[in-house]
């Protein structure tokens, strides 16, 4: 598969902190990418260096093999759908699709015109008569629309009840089905979009945490529960990330997958198993570093 | 297995699953046509690559068989392999289960036999 995006070392500092610290990865024709992480993790930040939003302080980034900055070529096949985006004052919903159009060379009128109706978007409307969650609706409608051969969401959703978000995700799925394309979703509402994913980046603190097929982080972690010390003697040599006691209880999360061997080994001793989310596994391994050290020493 | 997908297990497994499931039950005879990978994901809201794993992997089983330009198809013999891999699956998950099980709660061998061949009857 052919790589259309290169990061390479990139760093992005702000006076004394640094957004992003050597970040490297890259992203595949094609592909659904979850981007992943807490707030102020650096998502966002490495999202304008892919789009030269933003120019890195340090390392390379390579846009379909060339220089993003200023480079109107590449730039045209991206489309970058930011939480806030804003619209000049006077701008009404149809003009802001008709400018749209002009920048993005495979945008298909008549499917933004079929999803301007899915959203009751108000052809005249001043954007900045919208609500939140209409303003989303067009952000959501640009970047299903212009088919861009790399199309990024970050946090498309906001003011978008679950119906809306779940059309969202059928529309993306449907489209993308269609028109297969590089599409990265940087969101917090893991469990929603889960199984659209194809690859995931997490981000923590500026650096990549994980960079990993969606399927194999499924297999990643299993939680088990029993009596503490039966527990604690079935997760001895494993790697502990997460320990719930309840009283003689104990609900340990450990990292790996359950071989046939162990499940065996848990049942004997009488414990019982529970998978691990994606949004579940991401949560434990991007909380406080310093508690999660903790537990791993226990 | 059902119709829906759960976050238990990978989705290409169970994908895989679903597909061996019409198999055995006939839903898929020998030598048809399997739904396309698209029609997977559409159907299951999932990532068509997801779904592509799960029929690869009864590819690689030579479960499934492609023709070029068409599709994916079922296999002849397919379903004779299948059952006896289940039977297998069968006694590992459900007969060392619960011979495990009697031993815990003291349930002897005859008692053990008297029982299955009462619950053969009912």
């Amino acid at each position: 598969m052919r790589t259309i995006v290169e990061v390479r070392e990139v760093s992005k500092r702000y006076k004394d902190n640094m957004a992003v610290d050597r970040v490297s990865f890259t992203l595949e024709e094609g592909k659904i990418y979850g981007m992943l992480g807490r707030n102020g993790a650096g998502k966002t930040t490495i999202m304008q260096l892919l789009t030269a939003q933003a120019i890195p302080s340090d390392g390379e980034i390579r846009l379909f093999g060339e220089a993003p900055y200023e480079n109107a070529r590449v730039l045209g096949q991206v489309c970058f759908i930011k939480e806030s985006q804003k619209y000049p004052d006077n701008f009404k919903v149809a003009d802001a699709l008709a400018v749209a159009a002009m920048f993005f060379p495979n945008w298909d009128a008549s499917y933004a015109e079929a999803l301007r109706q899915q959203y009751n978007l108000p052809e005249r409307r001043q954007i900045k008569k919208l609500s939140r969650g209409m303003l989303s609706a067009v952000g959501i409608i640009i970047g299903l629309a212009s088919r861009a051969p790399l199309t990024i969401f970050d946090e498309p959703y906001l003011g978008l009840d679950a119906v809306a978000r779940r059309m969202f995700y059928d529309q993306l799925m449907a489209d993308y089905i269609e028109h297969p394309r590089t599409v990265v979703l940087s969101t917090h509402l893991i469990d929603e979009v889960s199984r659209l994913l194809e690859h995931v980046l997490v981000i923590d603190r500026g650096r990549i945490l994980i960079n990993e097929e969606a399927e194999s982080l499924r297999q990643q972690a299993f939680a088990v529960a029993g009596p503490m010390n039966k527990v604690e003697t079935f997760a001895q040599g494993m790697k502990v990330i997460q320990r719930d006691p309840l009283g003689a209880l104990l609900t340990a999360t450990v990292l790996g997958s359950l071989g046939p061997e162990q499940r065996h080994r848990a049942e004997e001793l009488g414990l019982e198993f529970a998978p691990v989310s994606l949004q579940e596994l991401i949560v434990q391994l991007t909380k406080n570093q310093s508690e999660g050290k903790a537990a791993e020493r226990v | 297995m059902s119709f829906l997908i759960d976050d238990d297990r990978p989705i290409f497994a169970q994908i895989a699953a679903r597909i061996e499931n019409d198999i055995l039950e006939g839903i898929l005879p020998e030598e048809s046509q399997v739904p396309s990978t698209n029609q997977f994901a559409a159907y299951y809201k999932i990532n068509p690559a997801t779904a592509a794993k799960g029929v690869n992997l009864l590819v690689d089983q030579g479960i499934l068989y492609k023709k070029r330009g068409i599709g994916m198809f079922v296999a002849s013999g397919a379903r004779a392999v299948l059952m006896e891999t289940r039977k297998q699956q069968f006694y590992e998950q459900y007969v060392v289960t619960m011979v495990q099980e009697a031993k815990k709660l003291g349930i002897t061998f005859p008692q053990l036999t008297e029982m299955i061949e009462k619950g053969a009857t009912e």
